[in-house]
């Protein structure tokens, strides 16, 4: 069987987390009613002009510098022309020629064979990261034959990160992209949750032989989850591998991933290729950066963006928090993973440290293995616990003292999930869950114990 | 009478606000027949009128233009009055907004009499292909036109021998020659504003690319287009000038820096003057009568004590050609968002969303904004931006270099004819079609905008048939004190003659009924 070398490619739009819109004013909001975040810039009514928001231009210089990207210190606006109904100028403006941030890299890392045990970390190359206008939304109804247009979303700003052909499945893919997830939230750049349009994915797969050119690949769209990233990824390479071992050829076209049935469709357009008559935008001068060293002294800093002022307040990317974790606490590296996976984890298990005498070593156990399990069972977020990390922190300081056993943590802990507001020590009395320390009491217990079977054991001798 | 007199007047109380626009708009109802306007907001001007004149009453008006009547072309936004392009595509369309421009004016208390007619999305030279019908200029019923061209014969419809009004901005050239308002706002890409100024016998002002707010102009080229001013004279100019430029934040193509309003100085010293002569503008087409005037004024100049040259622009044949491929491209792009979908003209065309747009786009522009729209896509394609539009992004940085060169060599001003001749008749103006008259009467004036040039039309001499002769000063960046001070000095020497206009009320019969008054505002 001829071995295959499947590419995998990503462009990801993430919406920036910011005020208003890349070029009017209106408010940036999730599930506003239709039409109500609208400016005239936003309608395209005729004679309104794009003015850049700054918010946006710092959004993408962090991201940028956070991938370790080269920052563009000129970097130009374009025009992209299509007609669709929620495009209503005509066109989007986006940077074509000559970007914000190139040439950055994303390390992530994997799990070998699925054990946590193993982890290895990979990189992938960022090509480039563009400003861009987001387009609105429309909803198609079929039934009566028309398409209901909600431009909310017509204007808001996009980070556009083009990560090259350097994964080779789906799970790469995945960690990819929940690794950048991370980064954005960190930076605060974009709220990148997927359910909620703020990150979307595209995956762009070939396949080929080793030592031969790459072959044609195809666009992957409506990936809606990081899960179905790695289901569309994944399919996608099947597909190309058994159409072209059946002798078939791979079309360069847009499929779509239908969830449901887990494969890739065909989004064949009658029209062919677009050809988008890319042009410059007139209306924005050249967005210019500057750095400390660039900045000339009589500028208004009010009007300009200062790459290194940027660069000082970054805060400490995941990598660079996890390594802390490992360090700090002695935990595993792995470990460290799902503690910044999970929203708050980190935070809650810190807070836990501070208020326990219990080892660190230990406390990621409880962590881990209890805390999470029972959070992922009844589908709740960390800040949703019910169990609080001073709760947590006063049971396993109960346990590190010896005032009960590990099994009856565990039934105290069942206990305080229920939220009643008890304490741990309360719950501990009420079930009468102390270990007894007292020697003397050990003894006379265990001697009624004795005193009991002795009766039983006598019988049976007689019998 | 400018607004600078008016004012004067209107401050000593020897006229009221409300009386003078009152008489504006009768003197509109009066030229209707020049087809100048196409929506008049009679109610809100005279609302605007009384507010003036509570503050002159008061002692306290916002400044010069305080109830001074003005008018503006259609393609600026104006909230609650009509803003059409002339185009079917926008019938109807009332903004929400107020350009920046217009609220400028406003601010300072002007009145606002009403929109008034242009080429179709202010594409062409003559103020003839809106869907409101031409424009007619004032002069074709003046009494110098008349001596000159009396009727063939008794039965020939006098009404046959008018003359157009030059554009795209006619309708505003018309407007303040014709004495319906003291000062009207168009717009300029190619000459648009000078065109019809020189045609109608008035001054026309292109500021610096930059210096005015776009805010609110609804685009042609993004590039190029600058808000164009229209007054009777080069003072007014300067007046309306210091109100609207400036620093807009709406617009980031505005410069930064503060903009100081200026006043001109009644004289000036010609003699550390430095004209400028190019001798790229002596293009075939020229009439003979503008070529001598253009002479007799070169001389005009070295005999007052400058310096009078020869300068060579030597791109200048190019720049129609580069401009076509720049102007078409950037047309097609800034028409794209006339869809039919959140405003303006659409198609009672239900199949699909795409034959929605066809039809809507199809019946919305007419033939000279689709042709545009063609050619500018073509431009545009993958295969064409490298040979075409890049490439004329070139030329046009060449064009612009040229007058960076002459004007580095210490000439301060530029002289050159504004248009190739006099006002055309109608019926000959339009034997040709848009494309090929734009192109004839651009030739002059779009090297200015290809470079951002400042650059100013004033009224020189009347033509042997009676009709107004301009001459254009372009100047350098942001130098429009020197420009228009210039400007003046000649506008003094000339002592161009006042228009005198007959008695009209014989002319304004049936004419063209697409004159709409906006009374309800």
């Amino acid at each position: 069987l001829a071995t295959w070398v499947p590419v995998v490619g990503l462009e990801i739009h993430a919406q920036i987390n910011s005020n208003s819109k890349l070029f009017s004013a209106s408010q940036v909001q999730f599930a506003a009613p239709p039409n109500s975040l609208v400016s005239f810039f936003d309608a395209s009514l005729p004679g309104t002009l794009p003015v850049l928001n700054r918010r946006c231009v710092e959004a993408a210089v962090m991201t940028g510098l956070a991938l370790n990207c080269t920052i563009n210190k000129k970097s130009l606006f374009d025009r992209k022309h299509y007609f669709y109904a929620d495009l209503p100028a005509g066109y989007q403006i986006t940077q074509q020629r000559v970007p914000i941030a190139v040439n950055g890299n994303l390390s992530y890392s994997l799990c070998i064979d699925n054990k946590m045990s193993q982890m290895v970390t990979k990189t992938v190359r960022i090509k480039q990261i563009q400003l861009e206008q987001d387009s609105g939304k429309s909803l198609h109804d079929d039934a009566r034959s028309h398409t209901l247009v909600d431009l909310n979303r017509a204007g808001v700003g996009l980070m556009e990160v083009v990560m090259e052909p350097d994964m080779c499945c789906g799970e790469e893919a995945a960690a990819a992209v929940r690794e950048l997830q991370l980064i954005l939230q960190t930076l605060g750049s974009s709220q990148a949750i997927m359910a909620e349009g703020q990150l979307r994915v595209d995956a762009n797969v070939s396949v080929h032989h080793p030592g031969e050119p790459y072959g044609v690949r195809t666009e992957v769209k409506n990936i809606n989850s990081v899960r179905f990233l790695a289901k569309a990824v994944d399919y996608e390479i099947r597909r190309q591998i058994e159409e072209l071992e059946n002798g078939g050829t791979i079309l360069n076209e847009t499929r779509a991933f239908d969830s449901k049935l887990g494969c890739t469709i065909s989004m064949r357009d009658k029209e062919g290729k677009q050809d988008y008559r890319f042009m410059p935008e007139p209306n924005l001068p050249p967005l210019i950066l500057y750095d400390a060293k660039s900045l000339p002294a009589n500028m208004n800093h009010q009007q300009v963006v200062n790459i290194d002022w940027i660069r000082e307040r970054l805060p400490d990317l995941p990598s660079v928090k996890r390594a802390k974790l490992v360090e700090l606490y002695g935990i595993l590296p792995e470990h460290s993973f799902t503690l910044l996976n999970e929203d708050g984890l980190a935070e809650y298990f810190e807070n836990v440290i501070k208020h326990t005498q219990m080892k660190p070593k230990k406390v990621i156990g409880w962590i881990l293995n209890d805390l999470l399990s029972y959070l992922k069972e009844h589908a709740l977020a960390v800040k949703d616990s019910p169990v609080s990390s001073f709760l947590l922190a006063d049971l396993l300081n109960l346990l590190e003292r010896r005032e009960i056993s590990s099994s009856a943590a565990k039934q105290v802990f069942e206990e305080l999930w229920k939220g009643e507001g008890k304490t741990p020590l309360e719950i501990v009395k009420e079930k009468q869950l102390e270990l007894l320390q007292d020697q003397e009491e050990l003894e006379q217990i265990c001697q009624a114990v004795i005193d009991r079977q002795e009766d039983e054991v006598g019988v049976g001798m007689l019998g | 009478e400018g607004p600078l007199q008016v004012s004067a007047a209107l401050r000593e109380g020897r006229v009221g606000a409300v009386e003078l626009c009152q008489r504006c708009l009768a003197r509109v109802r009066g030229t209707g027949f020049l087809n100048a306007y196409i929506s008049v907001a009679e109610a809100a001007a005279l609302r605007q009128a009384e507010e003036a004149e509570k503050r002159y009453r008061r002692g306290q008006p916002l400044g010069i233009l305080d109830g001074i009547p003005v008018a503006v072309k259609d393609n600026f936004n104006t909230a609650g009055i009509e803003t059409t392009c002339a185009s079917n595509m926008l019938k109807g369309y009332i903004s929400p907004y107020n350009a920046t421009v217009v609220q400028k004016l406003l601010d300072q208390g002007a009145v606002l009499l009403g929109k008034t007619n242009l080429d179709e999305f202010a594409m062409g030279s003559g103020s003839t292909d809106g869907v409101f019908g031409p424009v007619r200029n004032p002069w074709s019923y003046s009494r110098q036109y008349k001596e000159k061209n009396p009727p063939k014969s008794h039965s020939e419809n006098e009404d046959s021998e008018w003359v157009i009004a030059g554009g795209s901005s006619g309708g505003s050239a018309a407007a303040v020659s014709s004495f319906t308002c003291f000062a009207a706002l168009g717009s300029d890409t190619g000459g648009s504003t000078r065109n019809p100024a020189a045609h109608c016998g008035v001054v026309g002002l292109k500021p610096t690319y930059g210096l005015i707010s776009r805010h609110g102009l609804i685009p042609l080229v993004n590039s190029m287009d600058v808000p164009g001013i229209l007054t009777r004279c080069v003072d007014d100019a300067a007046v309306v000038l210091g109100l609207l430029a400036g620093h807009d934040p709406k617009d980031s193509t505005t410069i930064q820096d503060t903009f100081k309003p200026f006043e001109l100085p009644d004289s000036i010293d010609i003699r550390k003057l430095c004209i400028g002569i190019p001798k790229e503008y002596q293009v075939p087409g020229l009439s003979s009568e503008i070529q001598a005037l253009w002479s007799k004024v070169a001389d005009l100049f070295k005999d007052a004590g400058a310096k009078v040259i020869e300068v060579s622009l030597p791109h200048t044949p190019y720049s129609i050609v580069c401009y076509h491929v720049l102007c078409t491209a950037e047309v097609a792009s800034n028409m794209a968002r006339f869809d039919g979908l959140e405003y303006g003209h659409r198609a009672d065309m239900k199949q699909s969303t795409e034959s929605m747009y066809a039809a809507t786009r199809r019946e919305g522009f007419n033939d000279v904004v689709r042709g545009r729209i063609l050619a500018g896509n073509y431009f545009l394609l993958k295969e064409n931006y490298e040979n075409y539009f890049v490439k004329a992004q070139k030329v046009r940085r060449l064009i612009a270099n040229d007058f960076v060169k002459v004007f580095g060599s210490a000439v301060d001003i530029l002289l050159t004819p504004t248009t190739l001749s006099d006002a055309a008749p109608y019926v000959e103006f339009i034997k040709e079609d848009n494309r090929t008259r734009s192109a004839q009467d651009d030739i002059l004036t779009q090297a200015a905008n290809m470079a951002g040039l400042p650059a100013i039309s004033v009224p020189a001499a009347l033509s042997k048939r009676g009709l107004p002769l301009g001459l254009q000063f372009i100047g350098r960046s942001f130098q429009e004190k020197q420009l228009l001070s210039v400007a003046k000095w000649f506008e003094k020497q000339v002592k161009f003659p006042a228009i005198q206009l007959e008695d009209m009320k014989r002319h304004d019969c049936s004419v063209l009924q697409h004159q709409k008054s906006v009374s309800s505002l």
